[in-house]
């Protein structure tokens, strides 16, 4: 006899289900679970949108409320991926738009948005709540007006690190009189003023509003009479704060700081005036997350801020702080879990601040449970490497850029084969890795060998052959992404690796040594992969076929090859012949 | 003349590999393009051999290559600004160029903080570009990027009777790059300094050389003013 409960009492189990991985696994159980799921499924994540299509989505999940998908590769943020490649959004939201009236969320990564799309977007979904588009283009901010007038239930606009065609700030006075329901605003990199007194207005009215992060040409002037209508914020990004330093404008802001009494996470900064800083000594205590990546001010000045946030988590800063900053803060900041620190002058041959590996070692041993490190330096050794590693077993993000290409260990002029090596012998939970400086093939080696929960590696200028990237593919367990730039591997480890590549999202080669050959054979072999050839010195079939090809991008994918290719980019089919879009 | 079709040549034929318009370091050739690698002129190690094993990653022809392009790397300029290294974003390139200027305003040409897209047209071609001058230092590099931006449409153009080299866009007397600046005026591209041409630029137009005759004269004269 079959036992079985009713469906209702299934569905209700599953609503507690949140994350993907356990929904897919429930989904594979038996035909009438998968059923049941797929009609209360509300959330879905599409990590590329070439790797599945709308209406395959749509199909099997009829009830979403809220999608997330993302676009171009990684590797687009660093301008490698060349204009016009793809990630449009328009099909996936005119898709929607018939088949998910009561769509609530859109989150988007580094696709191309239009105007169109968002004019649809705010037209379509009569309940839309949540629009973020992070690292996203191809919109202007009358796209942004047709969002703020007809929304009427919009939670978050988010619009985090976007390239917007700013043709004027009157979009936000777009946002009708009677609408108060807005809970997160970031309009950060918006470059045009908006209209002050709608801002106030708005502000004072959306007695929800936790997350505030203006753009830059709001005045430091200004900020207090913003933070006064909103004592309740949780996270805020102020403007520019160049404005000369003016006693009222100073106790201005230390009253409004002072009335917020549940701020978190603070950012901004742009062009601050160190003598502004104290202002926010009030919060500073209760502060978990700083962004100080946008402001240019020297070591002491940081210093005095960062050692009054004891709760410090989270800190994005310019290299400015130099060694002597991250010795304090890993003195002050013993909760610290995540460090990036950014390069303020990146391209010069020469260092302009005395940063070096050694402030980075410190914070590794002063800051128990540091585990994301993003670091920009233009020194590094093994040893410092080895350090790192054995003070930080519990690292779960590592992204080291020494700014010089091969750049060996400084004192040794070895390769930095072995602190690597130990960064992923130690940090047995690592899951992301970028590396820099000299490499050579030994360093795959080790991370072959030990780096099984590894999901995304980043390659630039290293190794010797293609047995450095067969140690990658084939070791890495648990690898989904793998992006290479001016490596010296070619045909072979890709082929031999080839069945790999179904396991993982997906895999970027730029300046390598693929040849064309190889990438018709890829195509020829793999069905479910989209062997995409990105080549803008014209079809590669002129070219005879052991030529390296420029780019190579491959992903898994069951919607087959992708019909809005522009004229620079070939799919390797199963015929093994070229196919055009 | 075709602007409109992007004719397929079969470059190799026609011996205009040299000549192709592309961003990489002078005299690479194909294969040793895709590296674009750096001097790095302490102590850098070349390549080791690799080793055999069951997989047959050992090639002596490939070791003999690189050594060779090795040698060759030798001879280019110490430093080449290689395209997305750093690894940095748009965004963030610009700080120091923002204290650098102290109190002076970046215009904001679009949103991005620090961002100058400015539109592109080049007479005879279909449709307009823009580039992002911030993402530049110097006028080579942007030279660079509008050849590779507008290399479709020269292909179009090429006399084919002449067996003539690819012309190199804004080195050849036929074109000419120009802008518009901040009072309306239109200028050659060169006379400033960068970073006073990017505060000024509004837009930029690569014109036919028949038209710009006495443009030169004009800048010499704007500049003086300035100064």
């Amino acid at each position: 006899m079959v036992y079985s409960f009713p469906e209702e009492v299934l569905e209700y189990v599953f609503a507690f289900l949140s994350s993907d991985k356990d929904r897919n696994a429930v989904s594979l159980v038996c035909k009438s679970w998968y059923e049941i799921e797929r009609w209360c499924r509300r959330r879905v994540f599409i990590g590329n949108c070439y790797a599945v299509s709308p209406q395959i989505m749509i199909r099997r999940f009829p009830e979403v409320r809220a999608v997330k998908i993302k676009g171009k590769p990684h590797f687009a943020d660093f301008n490698l991926v060349p204009e016009r490649w793809g990630a449009y959004v328009y099909p996936w939201i005119s898709a929607m738009a018939r088949s998910y009236p009561w769509l609530e969320e859109i989150k988007l990564k580094r696709m191309v948005v239009t105007d169109e799309s968002l004019e649809l977007i705010s037209k379509s979904f009569k309940n839309f709540k949540v629009l973020s588009l992070s690292s996203c283009e191809g919109f202007t901010t009358d796209g942004l007006s047709s969002i703020a007038a007809n929304c009427r239930n919009l939670r978050e606009l988010d619009l985090r690190e976007s390239e917007v065609e700013d043709l004027s700030g009157h979009w936000l006075s777009h946002f009708p009189d009677n609408f108060t329901s807005l809970v997160s605003l970031n309009m950060s990199c918006l470059g045009s003023e908006v209209s002050f007194s709608a801002l106030e207005r708005l502000i004072s009215r959306c007695p929800n509003l936790k997350t505030l992060w203006l753009n830059r040409a709001v005045p430091v002037e200004k900020l207090a009479s913003l933070l006064r209508r909103a004592p309740q914020l949780v996270e805020f990004g102020t403007g520019a704060c160049s404005t000369e330093i003016r006693t009222d404008i100073f106790s201005n802001l230390v009253e409004a700081f002072s009335g917020c009494k549940h701020l978190k996470s603070l950012s901004g900064f742009w062009d601050v005036v160190p003598a502004y800083l104290p202002a926010m000594y009030s919060v500073c205590s209760r502060i978990t997350k700083l962004n100080l990546s946008y402001a240019t001010v020297q070591s002491p000045d940081l210093v005095e801020l960062i050692s009054q946030c004891s709760n410090l988590k989270c800190l994005w800063v310019l290299d400015y702080i130099e060694d002597a900053g991250l010795k304090a803060l890993s003195s002050y900041c013993k909760d610290l879990q995540e460090l990036r620190v950014f390069p303020s002058d990146p391209y010069s041959a020469e260092p302009n601040v005395s940063l070096t590996e050694q402030g980075l070692v410190t914070v590794s041993a002063g800051c128990p449970k540091l585990q994301s490190v993003l670091y920009f330096c233009r020194q590094m050794s093994n040893a410092a490497l080895i350090a790192i590693a054995r003070n930080r077993p519990n690292l779960i993000r590592f992204r080291l850029c020494i700014i010089e290409p091969q750049a060996p260990d400084y004192l040794t002029l070895e390769p930095l084969d072995t602190g690597f090596g130990a960064i992923v012998e130690h940090c047995k939970e690592l899951r992301r890795l970028s590396l820099s400086g000299l490499l050579t093939d030994r360093v795959f080696e080790y991370i072959g060998t030990h780096a099984k929960k590894l999901e995304m590696l980043s390659l630039a200028f290293a190794g010797d052959s293609d047995l450095g990237l067969h140690h990658v593919l084939s070791g890495c367990e648990s690898l989904r992404k793998l992006e290479i730039r001016d490596c010296p591997f070619g045909d072979r480890a890709l082929l031999a690796n080839a069945a790999k590549l179904e396991t993982m999202r997906s895999l970027w080669m730029s300046s390598c040594s693929v040849s064309y050959g190889a990438c018709k054979l890829l195509g020829q072999k793999m069905p479910n992969l989209n062997v995409e050839v990105i080549d803008e010195r014209g079809p590669p079939d002129s070219r005879p076929e052991s030529i390296s090809v420029e780019k190579l991008y491959v992903y898994r994918t069951v919607a087959g090859p992708r019909a809005d290719k522009p004229d620079f980019v070939w799919t390797m089919d199963e015929d093994g012949a070229l196919r055009f879009s | 003349m075709e602007v409109g079709v992007m004719k397929m040549v079969n470059k190799e034929k026609l011996g205009l590999k040299e000549t192709e318009l592309r961003l990489g370091l002078p005299g690479t050739d194909e294969e040793i393009m895709a590296k674009n690698l750096i001097m790095n002129s302490n102590g850098k190690r070349g390549y080791k051999e690799t080793v055999d094993l069951k997989l047959n990653f050992s090639d002596m022809d490939r070791t003999d290559d690189r050594k060779e392009k090795n040698l060759h790397k030798e001879k280019t300029p110490a430093k080449a600004q290689v395209v997305g290294w750093p690894p940095v974003r748009s965004f963030r390139k610009n700080i120091m160029e923002v204290q650098k200027n102290g109190s002076e305003e970046t215009t904001d040409k679009t949103g991005m903080g620090g961002a100058a897209f400015v539109k592109v047209s080049m007479d005879g071609a279909p449709y307009l570009r823009k580039v992002d001058l911030k993402m530049y230092t110097t006028y080579q590099e942007l030279f660079d990027a509008l050849g590779k931006m507008f290399s479709s449409f020269t292909i179009g153009m090429m006399d084919f009777m002449n067996e003539s080299k690819l012309i190199d866009l804004l080195n050849d007397s036929d074109y000419v790059p120009t802008y518009e600046d901040k009072d309306g005026d239109w200028m050659l591209v060169g006379d400033v300094p960068w970073k006073m041409f990017v505060e000024s630029c509004k837009r930029l137009r690569i014109m036919k050389g028949t038209e710009a005759i006495g443009l030169a004269p004009r800048a010499m004269e704007k500049c003086k003013n300035r100064s």
